[in-house]
């Protein structure tokens, strides 16, 4: 343990911390801007710096062990004057345009500017003019704005082994890009924006499309039906003035239809009925000797991702669509047919935690129902701002009720905004389907978590199927290099792309750390906990489709809209 | 009149630095063996004990350089040759490394067994091919004669960023990433090359080992100023009658270096300024000429030693015009890795660029100032600190709005 002075007050704390970490332990706030829980020391902002007595330099709070009897000041003339002018520099090396911003009032420059009261700046304002780069569905890159803190690089290259991010070009012309002078969508980006909420600025961010979401509810003649999907609720209230998992289901029902859509159902139904096709794709795997281990299908960063760096592997992946595929394509056959409506007028919404979940939506295969099966992708993010926008107190507001046919949902479907969720859930039912018994316990813990690998043995009538489950594709990337070497001894591989799982995905609340992701997860099972049918195979209304319409999993009509194929991506920038 | 002494220039057109046998005829490679004959801890002591210091800039004592990197915990351990010139008007290594290769090769082997450390690289400023040439030479020579033993040497050759004379930058550089300081500590001595405990010495340094070796500390430690003994190879440049090369004890002052072996002023003109160091130092008043050439002597006038680059500036240079040049330089060779020096020296340029139009104003130099001194503190690393010297000193010992002359 090291005992040193912060600003006058006595902390101690283990060797080997930083003065950051110190000054947190003595209730100090030192700024930040390159500094990111949860990834390495950078140190190139320069905005902590701190004096240390004894040192003529000033340290970086961030990247400085602490030392036994050191003395630090936090906030002293020299220190102020040296994060003002740093902060100044950045300012004259950036957009003034906060009020246009996506990350107006969740910015981390902004919030500096303001608590260090910067009111004029002597430097010309100096801006390279960048043109936007659009070229993905789903993230949007705004040059100008980035204060090359690195973080999204280190996160699209450590946490997603992804490489579409680097660093160019040296001294003021330096600037974070796309790889190789190429366009996003040129690069292997899999879309899954996790460089956004690395980004403590706005120069990354979803491709926003609340125009058309607000031009389709105006449109009288479109029948405006959402989705959403199962990581949604545990975050969307943090948009809102709420804390995480605080807002209840009905009342985010409620809000829907406050902003105008006309039905809303539930992504979860979709989940409840992968776990009945995607059980019997694996049980038929198993039995006929199939391709396995199988990978799951629902996130669509990971199919982006394992069709870029592991085409070797499609047939791995499960051929079930994802949930929200699933759902476009029913939403527009079995339910328009249930509410005696003409598909062609349905304008499909699905509200979702994913940036990549725009891309898919977009795939020119997911057509099946005839028409687009999903029409437009609203993250998180889109939705709190609809809701801002339309002045929604959530206290008071009325608890709304899902719409018939395809908005019932179990907890098993609850789960899948987790990582280990999927996997629980198929475990769920797969081991009632298989076993004829009733699962004492529904709670498989072993897959739950933060781990960045988790791994679990499920005895089914003899049989000992062995599975795994990975989040952020790091952790993919591991488990499909043991695949590829012929040595994994899985049956079962659940992949989530980003870490932690849909709640921590790139359209969900900006979410800085691990922490939060952790948080919204305990929201997840909280919510399990209270659904009083915890198990895909039980939810009635998924009974009630294959009575209806699909009459049997891995059916005829389940093959034409619920499952689907991949390619590869040939990047040849690979 | 103050004479020359020539240590590690000992060998300078007495020698062909392409023929190993000469150098071995000029006692070469004996101090290597000598050194091999101590206990590694002895030999480490010697050297701490004569005093030398980081002959690149930072003044660092090479004998407990050698003491980390001995102590560290590592199955594999480096010497790095940091060949990495880049300071403008300092080519004192270049001189070294062109005329006595062996001298620090021997001097990396030496520094190889006292920390037992068996692969050393030599990185080697981009624009010197013709050096690496040399060197590479002299390597393959070293090699056939067999007396490096275990000891092997290469060559790595630069790309021309000026940032990676820094240390830490200089190793990103040769694992094969962009060539940016890393953050400290780690120091290299505990983890360097590879995350491997490694020494990174300046070729003057090391080419001092062998004598150091060979003739104790005390006789070392004996020359020169006490806190930074022995000599200092200094590159006379500017408006110097004599242009020259020269290697100097310690405790010479910058009048000696100017007027004894410069041979004065050129043209019969008057003396404005002195930088010493290279872009990195201070511009230097004719007060100051007083001065020692040592670490500390300059240190304590707020100017630097650094390189041992003399840039002699008469009446009619504009210092405004050469601080300009300066920022420029910076300007252009800042990493971009941190922000006070990326934007710092950017804004610095733009600034001295309107004093350098003569349309500065006092609240210009005000704002430079400010700059300036944070970034001297707040930088990442040496460059960024160092950038604002030349126009800080300019600012503080001359009326830089007054123009030309303004001395």
């Amino acid at each position: 343990m090291a005992n040193l002075k912060i600003d006058g007050i006595a902390v101690e704390i283990a060797d080997g911390s930083t003065i950051l970490q110190a000054a947190q332990a003595a209730g100090i706030n030192v700024p930040t801007l390159c500094y990111h829980p949860d990834q390495s020391v950078k140190a190139n902002c320069r905005i902590c710096v701190c004096e240390v007595e004894g040192q003529r330099l000033l340290q970086a709070a961030c990247s400085t062990p602490v030392a036994g009897g050191m003395v630090v000041k936090t906030n002293s003339a020299k220190v102020l004057k040296a994060r003002r002018l740093i902060l100044k520099l950045i300012l004259a090396h950036h957009p003034q345009d906060c009020l246009n911003c996506t990350r107006n009032k969740n910015c981390e420059l902004q919030t500096l500017a303001e608590e260090y009261g910067i009111r004029d700046n002597p430097f010309e304002l100096k801006l390279k003019g960048y043109a936007e780069d659009n070229s993905t569905r789903a993230v949007v890159r705004d040059q100008d704005k980035c204060i090359v803190c690195r973080r999204c690089v280190e996160t699209c290259s450590v946490v997603q082994t992804v490489n579409a991010l680097c660093v160019e070009d040296r001294g003021s012309d330096i600037m974070v890009a796309p790889v190789l002078g190429k366009s996003l969508a040129e690069t292997a980006c899999i879309l899954c924006g996790q460089c956004i909420h690395a980004c403590p600025v706005g120069a990354i961010h979803e491709n926003e499309q609340i125009d058309e979401f607000l031009a389709a509810v105006a449109d009288p003649d479109k029948i405006v039906v959402t989705q959403i999907a199962p990581a949604v609720r545990v975050a969307i209230g943090e948009e809102v003035g709420l804390a995480t998992g605080e807002m209840p289901m009905g009342k985010f029902v409620a809000g829907l239809k406050h902003i105008g859509i006309d039905y809303v159902l539930h992504t979860n139904f979709t989940a409840d009925l992968t776990i009945l096709e995607e059980g019997n794709e694996l049980l038929r795997r198993v039995k006929e000797g199939g391709k396995l281990p199988m990978f799951t299908s629902c996130s669509p960063g990971w199919i982006n991702f394992c069709e870029t760096f592991f085409p070797d592997l499609l047939d791995n992946l499960s051929t079930c669509k994802s949930p929200q595929q699933m759902f476009g394509a029913l939403v527009k056959t079995y339910w328009a047919e249930k509410m005696k409506v003409d598909p062609s007028k349905i304008y499909s919404v699905s509200i979702m935690p994913c940036t990549a979940k725009k891309g898919e939506a977009a795939r020119p295969e997911m057509s099946d129902s005839g028409f687009r099966d999903v029409d437009l992708v609203l993250t998180t993010r889109e939705v709190g701002r609809l809701f801002r926008m339309s002045g929604i107190d959530f206290d008071k507001i009325q608890p709304g009720e899902f719409d018939p046919w395809m908005g019932k949902y179990t907890g098993a479907a609850v789960i899948f905004g987790a990582t280990g969720g999927v996997m629980e859930a198929a475990l769920r039912t797969v081991y009632e389907v298989v076993t004829g018994e009733t699962l004492a316990d529904v709670n498989f813990t072993a897959v739950r978590g933060m781990d960045g690998i988790k791994e679990a043995t499920v005895n089914l009538a003899g049989l000992e199927v062995r599975v795994a489950v990975g989040h952020s594709l790091g952790n993919a990337r591991k488990l499909m290099d043991q695949v590829r070497a012929g040595e994994s001894p899985y049956h079962f591989i659940e992949i989530m792309c980003c870490p932690g799982g849909c709640i921590g995905g790139g359209g969900q609340p900006i979410t800085k750390c691990n922490a939060k992701r952790a948080e919204r997860i305990g929201g997840i099972y909280v919510e399990d906990e209270q659904c009083p049918i915890r198990k895909s195979h039980e939810n009635p209304e998924v009974k009630q489709i294959y009575e209806d319409f699909l009459h049997e999993p891995l059916g005829h009509k389940s093959h034409q809209l619920l499952h689907t194929h991949y390619a590869p991506k040939n990047k040849s920038i690979l | 009149m103050p004479q020359e002494l020539r240590i590690v220039l000992r060998n300078v057109d007495k020698i062909d630095a392409l023929k190993i046998d000469d150098y071995i005829d000029a006692n070469g490679y004996k101090p290597l063996e000598k050194a091999r004959s101590m206990p590694q801890a002895d030999l480490i002591q010697e050297i701490r004990q004569s005093g030398l210091r980081g002959r690149g800039g930072a003044g660092f004592n090479t004998g407990q350089k050698l003491a980390f990197t001995y102590s560290a915990a590592g199955d594999q351990k480096y010497i790095v040759c940091n060949a990495d010139e880049g300071e403008p008007g300092t080519y004192k290594d270049r001189v070294i490394m062109q005329s006595d290769p062996h001298a620090v090769i021997e001097g990396m082997a030496i520094c190889g067994y006292a920390v037992g450390a068996t692969k050393g690289y030599i990185y080697c400023r981009g624009e010197y091919p013709y050096v690496a040439e040399i060197l590479n030479a002299a390597i393959a020579q070293a090699k056939e004669k067999d007396v490096l033993g275990e000891f092997d040497v290469e060559v790595c050759l630069g790309a021309g960023a000026f940032v990676c004379g820094e240390e830490t930058a200089l190793i990103e550089s040769i694992e094969g990433k962009r060539g940016e300081p890393r953050c400290k500590p780690p120091y290299p001595p505990v983890s360097g090359l590879w995350g491997k405990p490694t020494v990174v010495a300046n070729v003057e340094t090391l080419a001092n080992l062998p004598q150091i070796v060979d003739r104790g500390s005390g006789w070392f430690a004996a020359i020169g100023a006490a806190g930074y003994p022995g000599t200092k190879v200094l590159t006379l440049t500017g408006d110097v009658v004599n242009r020259k090369y020269i290697e100097v004890p310690t405790n010479t002052t910058i009048k000696e270096v100017i007027y004894e072996f410069g041979g004065g002023i050129a043209g019969g003109r008057k003396f404005q300024a002195v930088q010493i160091g290279g872009n990195s130092g201070g511009i230097i008043p004719e007060s100051l000429l007083g001065t020692q050439i040592a670490f500390d002597a300059m240190a304590a006038v707020g100017a630097t030693l650094g390189s041992g680059a003399v840039f002699v500036m008469d009446e009619t240079r504009d210092l405004r015009d050469v601080v300009c040049r300066m920022a420029k330089f910076f300007e252009h060779e800042s990493c971009g890795k941190c922000i006070p020096c990326r934007e710092g020296t950017m804004r610095m340029f733009d600034l001295c660029e309107k004093v350098g139009q003569g349309k500065g104003t006092a609240a210009d130099l005000a704002l430079l100032q400010e700059i300036g001194e944070t970034m001297a503190v707040a930088c990442f690393c040496g460059l960024g600190q160092a950038a604002p010297t030349p126009v800080l000193t300019a600012i503080k010992h001359f009326d830089l709005l007054a123009g030309k002359g303004c001395a």
